[in-house]
């Protein structure tokens, strides 16, 4: 599979000689034209690779570092402002310059693509069916209808849509996140294209979804012979799925290879710096992440030299001189556009020797046997039911949303607790209802020995001040009317600290959090989305809260910025000795910095534990499957793994099943005798120990099983 | 494009450090906005122009050789001359003298009632928005009901009861039948704001319920209601001209430029100075306004894409 040589603008022709690629770019460069005063943005600059059919290609890159635009160039999706230059060649007929009507006869047919979002792929107006049927006849116009229709089925099924011919004439809304994702699939399969682009085609779903959606992808392969480009910024993606990858770092390719020697070895300090950044599930000590310092250069003004010099820790004068060309290292194929990358090379280091590892701070809390602290948060059979509405004049009820349905953990001081589980889970649910402080419909909740719904106003307001939240989106939890020194001095102002002390704390916190006091002056728009994180923590740690609840605080961040904030919550949290409730659908950042996990499945808690008996030895069938489907960033492990791959999806929380409500996706219930299932249809199942410290699990028939 | 958050960005360290050596001093939100305002040249004509209004307005009586109200029984709709210098209308008054004061009168009144029925739909729609429930049952009931009142019927009706009372009342009286239809847009877009995270954020740390909607809720649709506010200076306007034409607005011997307009309108083409000059300042008053808002709203959003 190898045989596939990756190129870029700079490399003489005529290294392509091994067999026909069927997508080459090369030298491409995209130029966004600056609106008024603005500079210019230049997207992609000389970009080159091609791709042969059965392989898959990866390119990875954190958002902004022309990934996407490369690609969009390469189907002709640019808007007309863009100027592009260089040369994409289908088969050797060059795309680039062609009209948009000569475009539209090969999209679709000969190159197509899966978009990020399944949500806005498809027109909700029409079913399903007739936008596949339409995706073949637009290049088949001679082909009759019906056969057009049970080309359809047959596709829909590849995609593993269970009863096809009868989904055929559902409507888009009608269909969850994943099996939108599959009928994008198999609209892009439909006409045996030679090229397939896969532009971020899981980042929008959930794990359990994303190793479904993987599997397709793989088939889709397999049946089509295409070659797949696959577009991502997860590092584990790639590695299970790819032959040849490339990294993009700034609109430039900084290292090309076969995925083997790209993941061990590495020589591009920006490579380095990503794949150390990454939280690893596979590891068991809990050493602090490698951050990359600083910020992704802005596209409209870049520095002279080499792009990434400025956040590189082995960077040179020699670094600023020019822009690195990529150069042969090492093995076949495999090259770097680094000037030190032979030095690297020659005394093969990795990412610990180039990138200085933070100090991790021992918890001051560790000593004291977890009994023995505090404890800051306890719920207990917390019920969440939303009535589900019918009729616009008379409203009656229908039915209930179940969302939150009796949930119980505990906190004790200075613990974290990771609460996990996939979109719809009700884990948000659960945190909105912990933090309203209003009496819950079913079950309680004890903040800092307080009972919800029995405070009056002082004590609300008192526990306020001790419990703080820090959300997901840093684009909208910063009030983009207010300067970042108002922003953090809100919850100060509000709690009635004097004025002559104001200015100093809130420099203190900007300090804390890592960002320059001297920024408060400016917007929150004005800083990039870590930054913007970071700020939002300031706030929360203003008034010295005991609990700060974090809500997805780093899902929306590009991994070597994510890995900054979880180190400074990790630091944040031993200075200050601090306890997190911390929500996340990422398991790997989850291991990474909680004591105990708790994974919620359809508004109930399935299992919880300490951390490392639950990624060690997770006993319920869930938890395993929800483990294995995480791709590791590491090829040779990824090869090796058997993932546990969930059929269908969450089913509607309005509509639980009966009994265990995993049971209709669980693995283990498909195994069963009819006698055995049983107890898994009539009784919902407890959370019970199933041996050692406090890891309870709600299985009838929980059983421990490594998976990572 | 996930591109194009990355852009605005990332503002380097070096050269803030540069900017603002003193870090113990922050600057406030509204000088920034005014210094954003000054810097903006549209904003600048718009206030200079509005000015030079104000200033000719109450400046301009006093260097005419004639009082409002006197009349030249020896010039009936003369053209501009050195003597009247804008001619004069058909019972003899002096045009620039008694435009002056209508001037006075329709900026005073624009302005007025812009900014309060701009205010009163705020606080009625964001109250609304926030609380929902029974405030938001109340208050869009009286909304809906001040919505189908018959607003030139009932200021008919009530004018002769309230017309010793000063134009104040008459402000009043028009703001109060122009705010409904922004309290309703406030209301809803109320409603999508009071989930963001920043708006759940300050009701999590305990801010109080109005403080939240005074600190974050209004000043989040700034540009809608500066929008809205300076739409309403000219609708303000054109109500008052049309109230006035009708006999229950401003009434003789008081002028407003409404009641100059309709004077002049019949004669427009015989003896146009008796109606170019009055609409002339109308559409200028109007623009100059609108350029002040255009300026205040890229001031106020800082996510506008025409900062300069």
């Amino acid at each position: 599979m190898t045989e596939t040589i990756t190129r870029t603008g700079a490399d003489e022709p005529g290294a392509a000689e091994t067999g026909a690629p069927v997508l080459e770019i090369e030298d491409l460069h995209v130029t966004f034209p600056g609106r008024g005063k603005s500079p210019d943005v230049r997207a992609v600059r000389g970009v080159g690779y091609s791709v042969r059919r059965g392989e898959i290609l990866g390119i990875v890159g954190e958002s902004g570092s022309g990934k996407s635009v490369s690609s969009m160039a390469a189907m002709g999706l640019l808007p007309d402002s863009a100027r592009i230059t260089g040369s994409i060649r289908l088969h050797g007929e060059e795309l680039l310059g062609l009209d948009d009507k000569a475009m539209s006869a090969k999209r679709g047919s000969r190159i197509s693509m899966v978009f990020q979002d399944p949500l806005s792929g498809l027109t909700p107006v029409y079913t399903v069916g007739d936008q596949i049927v339409e995706a073949i006849r637009v290049h088949n116009p001679k082909m009759p209808k019906d056969k057009a229709a049970a080309r359809a089925v047959e596709l829909l099924e590849l995609v593993g849509i269970p009863n096809a011919a009868h989904r055929f004439k559902s409507f888009p809304h009608e269909f969850s996140g994943g099996m939108r994702q599959r009928v994008m699939i198999a609209i892009a399969i439909a006409n045996d294209p030679d090229v397939i682009i896969c532009d971020e085609p899981t980042t929008a779903l959930d794990v359990t979804i994303q190793a479904q959606i993987l599997e397709v992808l793989k088939a889709a392969q397999r049946e089509t012979g295409a070659a797949i480009v696959m577009i991502t910024h997860d590092l584990g993606v790639v590695a299970g799925l790819v032959d040849r990858m490339l990294v993009m770092y700034a609109g430039r390719p900084v290292e090309v290879g076969a995925v083997d020697d790209v993941y061990y070895r590495t020589r591009m300090p920006y490579t380095m710096g990503l794949l150390g950044s990454v939280p690893r599930l596979d590891t068991d000590e809990r050493a602090p992440l490698v951050p990359i310092r600083g910020n992704p250069p802005s596209l409209s003004d870049l520095p002279p030299g080499c792009p990434f010099a400025p956040r590189c820790p082995i960077a040179t004068a020699e670094c600023d001189q020019g822009e690195p060309e990529l150069l042969e290292i090492g093995g076949q194929g495999h090259t770097a556009a680094c000037i030190r990358a032979p030095e690297i090379d020659r005394e093969g280091w990795t990412a610990a020797d180039v990138y200085p590892v933070p100090e991790a701070a021992p918890p001051p809390e560790a000593q004291v046997r977890r009994e023995d602290r505090e404890t800051v948060l306890q719920v207990d059979g917390l019920v969440k039911h939303h009535p589900l509405m019918k009729g616009a004049v008379f409203k009656r009820r229908v039915g209930t949303v179940y969302a939150v349905d009796g949930v119980g953990f505990d906190i004790a001081e200075g613990e974290t607790l990771g609460l996990v589980g996939e979109s719809g889970c009700g884990k948000s649910t659960t945190l909105m209802e912990i933090l309203s402080l209003e009496r819950p419909q079913g079950g309680t909740v004890d903040l800092l020995g307080r009972r919800s719904g029995t405070m009056n106003a002082r004590e609300r307001f008192a526990v306020r001040r001790d419990v703080q939240v820090v959300f997901q989106d840093p684009m909208s939890s910063l009030d983009p009317r207010m300067l970042v020194f108002d922003v953090v001095a809100e919850p100060l102002r509000t709690h009635g600290l004097p004025k002559d002390r104001l200015r100093a704390r809130v420099h203190e916190l900007l300090d804390l959090v890592g960002l320059d006091p001297a920024h408060a002056g400016r917007y929150p728009q004005e800083f990039s989305g870590g930054q913007r994180q970071r700020i939002g923590i300031a706030r929360a740690l203003a008034l010295e809260p005991r609990l700060l609840v974090l809500d997805e605080p780093v899902s929306a961040l590009d991994v070597s910025i994510q890995a900054g904030v979880i180190n400074l919550l990790d630091e944040l949290k031993a200075r200050l000795g601090l306890s997190y409730l911390f929500v996340a659908h990422d398991l790997s950042v989850v291991r990474h910095i909680a004591d105990r996990v708790a994974v919620m499945y359809l508004g109930r808690i399935v299992e919880i534990g300490a951390v490392d008996r639950i990624f060690r030895d997770p006993a319920h069938p869930y938890t395993q499957a929800l483990l294995s489907a995480i791709p590791i960033p590491d090829p040779e492990k990824e090869r090796n793994r058997s993932h546990i791959v969930l059929q269908g999806d969450l089913p509607s929380p309005a509509d639980p099943p009966s009994g265990c409500r995993f049971r209709p996706r669980c693995p283990k219930f498909a195994g069963l005798s009819e006698a055995e299932r049983t107890p898994c249809i009539e009784v919902s199942p407890d959370l019970e120990a199933t041996g050692g410290d406090d890891h309870t699990a709600a299985c009838h028939y929980a059983q421990g099983r490594s998976v990572v | 494009m996930s591109m194009s958050a990355e852009r605005t960005g990332a503002p380097d360290a070096p050269e803030a450090a540069g900017q603002e050596p003193a870090p113990a001093r922050t600057p406030g939100r509204w000088s920034a906005v005014l210094r954003q305002m000054a810097g903006t040249r549209r904003v600048l004509f718009g206030v200079v122009v509005i000015v030079l209004m104000v200033v000719m307005a109450w400046v301009g009586p006093l260097l005419s050789p004639w009082d409002f109200g006197e009349r030249d029984y020896s010039a009936f709709l003369q053209p501009p001359s050195a003597d009247h210098w804008w001619g004069t209308d058909s019972t003899g008054r002096d045009v620039f003298v008694s435009t002056m004061v209508g001037l006075q009168k329709s900026v005073i009144i624009g302005l007025l009632v812009a900014v309060l029925s701009t205010l009163v739909a705020a606080v009625v729609g964001a109250f609304a928005g926030y609380f929902l429930g029974v405030t938001d049952r109340v208050l869009m009931w009286i909304t809906d009901l001040m919505l189908v009142l018959p607003s030139f019927l009932i200021l008919a009706i009530l004018y002769p009861v309230l017309r010793d009372q000063g134009w104040l009342v008459f402000v009043g009286l028009l703001a109060a039948f122009l705010w409904m239809v922004t309290a309703k847009m406030v209301r809803g877009m109320t409603i999508s704001l009071k989930e963001r995270e920043y708006v759940l954020a300050a009701r999590y740390m305990g801010v109080p319920a109005w403080t939240i909607i005074f600190r974050h809720i209004i000043p989040n649709m700034s540009s809608l209601l500066i929008v809205d506010a300076t739409i309403n200076v000219s609708s303000a306007i054109i109500v008052e001209t049309s109230l006035s034409y009708f006999g229950f607005g401003v009434q003789p011997p008081d002028v407003s430029l409404g009641s100059l307009i309709s004077d002049g309108a019949s004669q427009a083409v015989t003896h146009p100075w008796t109606f170019v000059f009055s609409t002339g300042l109308l559409v200028l008053l109007v623009l100059a306004v609108n350029l002040i808002g255009d300026g205040l709203r890229d001031a106020l959003d800082p996510q506008s894409e025409r900062r300069s």
